[in-house]
């Protein structure tokens, strides 16, 4: 599952791919013309929207990569690089990086492009950029306030308004297109010559078709983990697959046996686990299962992986789940911990008339050790460490 | 004879797949202006390193790395390359001014180091440029960077009319 920075690929590793992606980023910036200020400027009056349609298309084609590749299960989305956002300086900036641009001729990547095939206006213009740079870098601990004026955090256009993703990307894709269109015609009457005289227009129609279907597509295919949960909640698929369980008096020995092949996974929520858990049990709620912490957890070689939670059959829920991603050797605690509680920890838990002589000579032994191991842990409790986002960006 | 560019909607299409690429690799976005700033944090240290420390614009992790050795750094150094090569092959290569018939060169090259410093100043303020805010932005739908798109095409739009003996003749 991607991302593989941090933990697939290194740091060092990670600059080749850097150079690598710099490569083909400037090979396409080049191809499609952006080495070139007058067709980027273009743009703003009316004579070539190249830019307009290269930044969009690549936008919404990587916009609904990242989307389909999130609910196909093969991205964890929580952990890639989201932009920042301080309202302020987003704003400020931006507008006075658009005087650059159409007074300049070019922004930071493409007049790397101009340079780099002789263009002495890109070089003045990268020049231009190290000067401007300088001058903030000199400034900054004067305008500190301005740049972290009104901080939001790093929040997606999707979690701000309450949208599902799956709907921005199609309003995108409607703006690009619709967009697409409307330069189409304007283009056509300000520069008869212009780019748009080449178009294959029909095919150009059919592709704009396409990518909307393709979003509406993306939009609505269900991510993994609700495909998944749907079917470990599905009660034919669950008696078809049923997982392994494990007694409350098996997993009793084996706690106090120090048992270094178990691993207790509790599903309930933090604050359930916080007020009471079973010694050594890591706290991983079930939206966690499908991500990162959970491959941490689940992913751990010749272990046995019990899932608890109060009652049996969230258990199962949790443990039929990570045996459909490919976890193995994964159990439930027969009868849930109200059952552990029940036959272990109470009191009471001797007294079944029906129990053999041995079982009942085990819990009278265990319950006072197993209560002192559980209040014994206090504040040492084993956690899950969140996953880290990965660092990115280009600003201090 | 120079080759033809590219027809645009492919182009976008390939530069999307590059930026998918890298979040799905790296997790992180294109960039292009944090490369401005790896270099003078560099030079910083070598100029004046009491003024590189006592500046957090200057500062970098880990300290006692390189600032030159980051991402962004070395996909510039990328970008270059893969330009010059893209240029090779459709025979664009040029030591030349681009600029419209009735604009003198040295006009050209001011505007360019005016535009260069104002986007200098700008993608720093805005903690990244076309490439790091606008389309990195876009494509993991950061509220920020989509508003920084939206701030550089409205405030780029609203200049072009005033400054438009730039490129086009009366």
């Amino acid at each position: 599952m991607g991302p593989f920075v941090p933990n697939v690929i290194t740091d060092e590793l990670n600059l080749i791919v850097a150079l690598l992606v710099g490569v083909a980023l400037g090979f396409v910036l080049e191809q499609a013309g952006f080495s070139s200020s007058r067709k980027l400027t273009g743009l703003f009056y009316g004579t070539d929207f190249t830019v307009l349609r290269v930044f969009f298309t690549a936008g919404i084609t990587a916009m609904l990569g990242v989307l389909l590749l999130g609910k196909l299960g093969w991205l964890d989305t929580s952990i890639i690089y989201v932009h920042p956002t301080f309202l302020t300086s987003a704003l400020i900036g931006g507008a006075i990086m658009g005087v650059g641009f159409v007074v300049g001729g070019y922004c930071p990547g493409t007049s790397f492009c101009g340079a780099a095939v002789g263009r002495i206006d890109a070089m003045m213009f990268v020049a231009g950029g190290l000067l401007g740079a300088l001058a903030f870098g000199e400034a900054f601990p004067a305008i500190q306030g301005l740049y972290m004026d009104r901080p939001l955090g790093d929040p997606t256009l999707p979690a701000a308004t309450g949208l599902p993703p799956g709907m921005v990307a199609i309003g995108f894709v409607l703006v690009a297109v619709t967009a697409f269109a409307a330069v189409g015609v304007i283009e056509r009457r300000v520069n008869p010559d212009g780019p748009t005289a080449g178009f294959p227009v029909w095919r150009h129609r059919l592709a704009g078709v396409a990518v909307l279907v393709a979003a509406a597509g993306v939009a609505a295919l269900p991510p993994l983990q609700a495909r998944l949960l749907a079917r470990a909640n599905d009660a034919a698929y669950r008696h078809a697959h049923p997982p392994a369980r494990m007694t409350a008096d098996e997993l009793a020995f084996r706690l106090l046996d120090e048992d270094p092949s178990l691993v207790l996974v509790d599903i309930r929520p933090e604050s359930a686990y916080a007020a009471f858990t079973l010694p050594t049990a890591v706290n991983l709620t079930m939206e966690h299962v499908t991500g990162k912490s959970g491959r941490d957890v689940l992913g751990r070689r010749r272990t046995l992986k019990v899932f608890l939670a109060d009652r049996e059959d969230e258990a199962v829920t949790a443990a039929t789940l990570a045996a459909q991603l490919g976890y193995e050797s994964v159990a439930v605690l027969e009868g849930g911990l109200d059952a552990f509680r029940a036959q272990i920890l109470s009191p009471s838990a001797t007294e079944d008339t029906r129990l053999d002589e041995d079982t009942r000579l085990f819990r009278l032994a265990a319950a006072p050790r197993l209560t002192a191991l559980i209040a014994a842990r206090g504040a040492a409790r084993p956690v899950v460490t969140p996953v880290k986002r990965v660092a990115g960006g280009c600003g201090v | 004879m120079s080759r033809d560019y590219l027809n645009p909607y492919l182009s976008g299409v390939l530069l999307g797949l590059v930026l998918l690429v890298t979040i799905f690799v790296s997790g992180r976005g294109l960039g292009a202006s944090g490369a401005y700033r790896s270099a003078l944090s560099a030079a910083a240290q070598v100029v004046s390193p009491q003024r590189a420390t006592a500046n957090p614009f200057y500062a970098h992790t880990p300290a006692e790395a390189s600032p030159l050795k980051s991402w962004l750094v070395f996909e510039v150094i990328g970008v270059v390359i893969g330009a010059f090569l893209s240029g090779t092959i459709s025979n664009r290569l040029r030591l030349t001014t681009e600029r419209p018939p009735h604009v003198r060169v040295q006009i050209r090259w001011m505007a360019a180091l005016a535009g260069g410093a104002l986007f200098g100043v700008g993608a720093q303020l805005a903690r990244g440029c076309t490439s790091g805010a606008a389309l990195s932005g876009m494509a993991v739908l950061s509220l920020g960077g989509i508003l920084t798109m939206m701030a550089i095409f409205g405030s780029a739009y609203g200049v072009a009319y005033f400054v438009r003996r730039l490129w086009v003749a009366a």
